[in-house]
C-alpha cells in the first residue's frame, strides 16, 4: 500500500486536515451557493455556472463551501440566478455569466463584500 | 484537489444490504457517470443509519436530505430532479404520522429526535472504508493526545471519571475493570474485543464493526496502552461476513499507516490486532469459554477466579470488553471523562444502543441517553405498536433478559432498575411484544435457545434447562399440571443459582419473569387448556359459521389434510381431531366465516 506512515500526531493532524472535504459538504459549510437548475435555468446557461462555481472552489482550495442547486423560483427572465448565503444573509445574483463567477466568489464569499452591481435582491 | 459539492450517503449495513443497498449504489455510480456528475458528486457507502425498516437509506448532502426505501429504479429521478436540478424527491422522503408533511431531513424525523449517538456517532456518517473519513472526524486524535501526552494511569483515570460500564450486558465499571489488568503482573498482556453477539435480534455490536471500525480499533488500543498489552484479539462469530470484511480492511489500512504496529508515532508503545473468528456459540460470548476458543480449545467456561485480569489468554492478564464499550473509549479519552459522565443517570452513565425489534412500527437500532424511559423508545421513538395493537410487554437483554409490561413503561433505564424488575440490561435487545403474543410461548422460545446453546459443561444449566422446555412444551400443548407449574419455577431457581456460567444464571429470567408478571396465562393453558392470546396452535380451535358461510368450498379445497368434508349444497364442517390447526382454511376464506378460538 503506497502511503506515508503517521509518525507524529501532526502527520494525524495533516491527514485530518487534508481530509476535511470528505466531510465537510456533510456539515452543510459555512457559506452556501445555490445555483438555480430549474429548466429555464438551465436554459440559461445555469449548468456552465456551476463548474464555473465547482473549478473556482478547487482553484481556491475552498472546502467549507456547500454548493447546492435550486429548482425554478419564478423569476425566470433573470436566470441563471446564483444565490450566496454568507452569515445568514442571503443576496441572489441574476443572469449570471461563467465570467462573473469567480468575481463573486472572490468578493462575496470570501471577502463578504456583495457584488453590487450584479445582486437583484436580498433576504434577510 | 477535486471538491465534491455534494455526498450521496448509501448505507451499505447488513440490512439495507439485504433490500437491495448495492443494486442502488452501483445504480448512483452509472447514473452519475452518464450524466457527467461524477466529479462533483461523491457515492459514499456507510454503516447502519439504524432505522432498517425504512431501508435502503439514501442521504444527500450539503441539504441533509433523507431517501428511504430507495431501489435501483428511483436513483435516476433522485439525480435528475435532486442533484441536477435541485429539486428533491417528496414521494421518496420519511411519511410523518397523520397529517404531518414528508419530512425530508434526519433530525425532524422523529425516530432521530431523542436519540443520542455516541458510539454510533460515525455510523452512516463516513465511509468505513475509508480510515481519512474517520481522521477528518477527529478519529485517532485521542490515541496520539493518550501515546504523546498521558500517562497509562491517565488514561484509565478518565475512563473511570466517565463512569462507562460494561455494554455487553455484565455493567461491570470498566475503569475498575482495566485498574485490575494494569496492576497484574506480567510482562505479555492481552486485550480482547468480544464480537460474539448473538442474542436473538441484537445487532448493536455488528452494525457498530461494520459502520465504523476505526472506532473499536482505536478503543482497544487506548485500552492496550493504558494496560501495557501489545497485543489484542477481536473474536467476532463468522455469521458476520461483512463486520469482518470491513474490519479487516480497517486493520490494514491502520496498519498501512503506521497506527497499528510497533513505535506507533514513534513512541515506544506498540500494539497488534487479529481478528478471530469464532463458529457462533452463544456460550463463546462468555469470556472464559471465549478465550478457551481463541487458544483452539472447546468454548466452554470454566469457574472463576483466576480472573481474566490474571490469568487469561494462554495464561497471561487479559481485559475483555464487548464492542460497544470500546467503540465509546476514544471519545471519552478525547473529550475526558467529565464530558461522558454528565449523560445518563447517577449510577448508569453516557448512552445505551437497543435494537429495537419485534411489533414495533420502527424497528432499528437506536442509541439513547441512559435514564430515558422505555416508554420513550417504543413510543416515541420507535413510532408505537405495529398496527397500532394494543402493547403487552417487552423483551429485554435477549435469552438472558426478562419480560417488562406496561407498568414498568416509565421506569427510567438504567441498569439497576431493569435488574430489580428481574430483566436485565444485556447487551439491548429490546423485543416488543402486542396482544397477539402468548407469554408462555415467549418464555418457551428464548429457553429453546438458550437449552439449545448451552455447552453441557455442568449439570444444572444442560439437563435444567432441557427439563424446563419440556415442562413448558407440555403446558402450550395444554396438557400441564399445576405440578407442572410448580416444578417449572422450582427448576428455574435452582438453574439460576447452580449454573457456572452466566448462560445458565441468566436462562430462566424469561421464565421467571412471565411467571412473575403473566402468571393468568400460565394458569389459562393449564386449568382452562385455553392460550389468551391465540397463539399456540394446540390449543386453538377452527370452527366454520355457519350463518356467514357461503359454501363455497375454498377451506375444502385448500385443506392439507382433507379434514373440511362437505358439500356445495349442504355446507362444511371441520373436523377437530383431524385438524393440524395449520390456519390455512382462515386465510383462504374470502367471507371471514371460519373462526380461530
Amino acid at each position: 500500500m503506497e502511503q506515508k506512515k503517521v509518525t507524529s500526531l501532526q502527520d494525524l493532524r495533516a491527514i485530518r486536515e487534508k481530509s476535511k472535504d470528505l466531510s465537510s459538504a456533510r456539515s452543510g459549510g459555512e457559506t452556501t451557493v445555490i445555483v438555480g437548475m430549474g429548466t429555464c435555468g438551465i436554459a440559461a446557461g445555469a449548468r456552465e455556472i456551476l463548474n464555473e462555481v465547482m473549478s473556482e472552489l478547487a482553484r481556491r482550495n475552498l472546502d467549507n463551501i456547500a454548493v447546492q442547486t435550486t429548482g425554478c423560483i419564478g423569476m425566470c427572465q433573470d436566470e441563471p440566478l446564483l444565490d450566496v448565503i454568507r452569515s445568514g444573509r442571503r443576496v441572489t445574483y441574476g443572469r449570471v455569466k461563467p465570467e462573473d463567477v469567480p468575481t463573486i466568489i472572490a468578493e462575496h464569499v470570501v471577502n463578504g463584500r456583495v457584488v453590487e452591481k450584479l445582486a437583484i435582491g436580498r433576504a434577510d | 484537489m477535486t471538491i465534491f459539492r455534494s455526498h450521496v450517503l448509501i448505507c451499505g449495513g447488513t440490512g439495507c444490504t439485504s433490500s437491495g443497498a448495492a443494486e442502488v449504489i452501483g445504480s448512483f455510480k452509472q447514473e452519475l457517470a452518464r450524466r457527467k456528475l461524477d466529479e462533483e458528486v461523491l457515492v459514499v457507502p456507510t454503516g447502519c443509519h439504524g432505522m432498517c425498516e425504512m431501508g435502503p437509506i439514501v442521504v444527500v448532502y450539503p441539504e441533509g436530505t433523507f431517501y428511504c426505501k430507495v431501489t435501483a429504479s428511483d436513483v435516476p429521478e433522485i439525480v435528475e430532479e435532486h442533484i441536477y436540478k435541485g429539486r428533491p424527491v417528496q414521494r421518496l422522503m420519511y411519511e410523518g404520522s397523520g397529517d404531518m408533511p414528508a419530512l425530508p431531513h434526519y433530525k425532524d424525523i422523529p425516530f432521530y429526535g431523542k436519540q443520542h449517538r455516541i458510539a454510533l456517532a460515525n455510523c452512516g456518517y463516513i465511509n468505513p472504508e475509508n480510515i481519512d473519513e474517520y481522521i477528518a472526524r477527529g478519529g485517532y486524535e485521542a490515541l496520539g493526545k493518550a501515546i504523546t501526552s498521558m500517562t497509562p494511569a491517565q488514561v484509565i483515570d478518565e475512563v473511570k471519571a466517565s463512569g462507562l460500564r460494561g455494554r455487553g450486558g455484565g455493567g461491570f465499571p470498566t475503569g475498575l475493570k482495566w485498574s485490575f489488568c494494569a496492576a497484574a503482573q506480567g510482562d505479555k498482556k492481552y486485550v480482547i474485543c468480544n464480537a460474539d453477539e448473538g442474542d436473538p435480534g441484537a445487532f448493536m455490536d455488528r452494525s457498530i464493526l461494520e459502520g465504523d471500525p476505526h472506532s473499536v480499533i482505536e478503543g482497544m488500543m487506548l485500552g492496550g496502552y493504558a494496560m501495557g498489552a501489545d497485543e489484542g484479539y477481536v473474536y467476532c462469530r463468522a455469521e458476520y461476513p461483512l463486520a469482518i470484511e470491513r474490519l479487516k480492511h480497517a486493520i490494514a489500512v491502520a496498519e498501512g499507516y503506521g497506527l497499528l504496529g510497533n513505535n506507533i508515532m514513534n513512541s515506544s508503545f506498540s500494539f497488534h490486532l487479529h481478528i478471530k473468528e469464532g463458529a457462533g456459540a452463544f456460550v463463546c460470548g462468555e469470556e472464559t469459554a471465549l478465550m478457551g476458543s481463541i487458544e483452539g480449545r472447546r468454548g466452554m467456561p470454566r469457574p472463576r477466579p483466576p480472573f481474566p485480569a490474571n490469568s487469561g489468554l494462554w495464561g497471561h492478564p487479559t481485559n475483555i470488553n464487548n464492542v460497544e464499550t470500546w467503540a465509546n473509549v476514544p471519545q471519552i479519552v478525547g473529550n475526558g471523562g467529565e464530558w461522558y459522565a454528565a449523560m445518563g443517570t447517577e449510577k448508569s452513565k453516557g448512552t445505551k444502543v437497543f435494537a429495537l425489534t419485534g411489533k414495533v412500527k420502527h424497528t432499528g437500532l437506536v442509541e439513547v441517553p441512559m435514564g430515558i424511559t422505555l416508554r420513550e423508545i417504543i413510543f416515541d421513538i420507535g413510532g408505537g405498536i405495529l398496527d397500532d395493537k394494543k402493547f403487552k410487554a417487552v423483551q429485554i437483554g435477549g435469552p438472558s433478559g426478562g419480560c417488562l409490561t406496561e407498568e414498568h413503561l416509565d421506569t427510567p433505564v438504567s441498569y439497576e432498575s431493569l435488574t430489580a424488575l428481574g430483566a436485565i440490561m444485556g447487551s439491548g435487545g429490546l423485543v416488543v411484544m402486542d396482544e397477539d403474543n402468548c407469554m408462555v410461548d415467549v418464555a418457551k422460545f428464548f429457553l429453546e435457545f438458550t437449552q439449545k446453546e448451552s455447552c453441557g459443561k455442568c449439570v444444572p444449566c444442560r439437563e435444567g434447562t432441557k427439563h424446563m422446555l419440556l415442562l413448558l412444551e407440555k403446558i402450550t400443548e395444554g396438557k400441564g399440571t399445576m405440578e407442572d407449574l410448580a416444578m417449572l419455577e422450582e427448576l428455574a431457581h435452582m438453574v439460576r443459582d447452580m449454573s457456572l456460567c452466566g448462560l445458565g444464571q441468566t436462562a430462566p429470567n424469561p421464565v421467571l419473569t412471565t411467571l412473575r408478571y403473566f402468571k393468568e396465562e400460565y394458569l389459562a393453558h393449564i386449568v382452562d387448556k385455553r392460550c389468551p392470546a391465540g397463539a399456540c396452535t394446540a390449543l386453538l380451535e377452527y370452527t366454520i359459521l355457519q350463518d356467514l358461510c357461503k359454501k363455497c368450498g375454498i377451506c375444502a379445497k385448500n385443506c392439507p389434510v382433507h379434514c373440511i368434508p362437505g358439500d356445495r349444497k349442504s355446507g362444511y364442517l371441520i373436523e377437530t381431531d383431524k385438524c393440524i390447526r395449520c390456519g390455512t382454511c382462515f386465510e383462504k376464506c374470502p367471507f371471514g366465516a371460519i373462526e380461530k378460538k
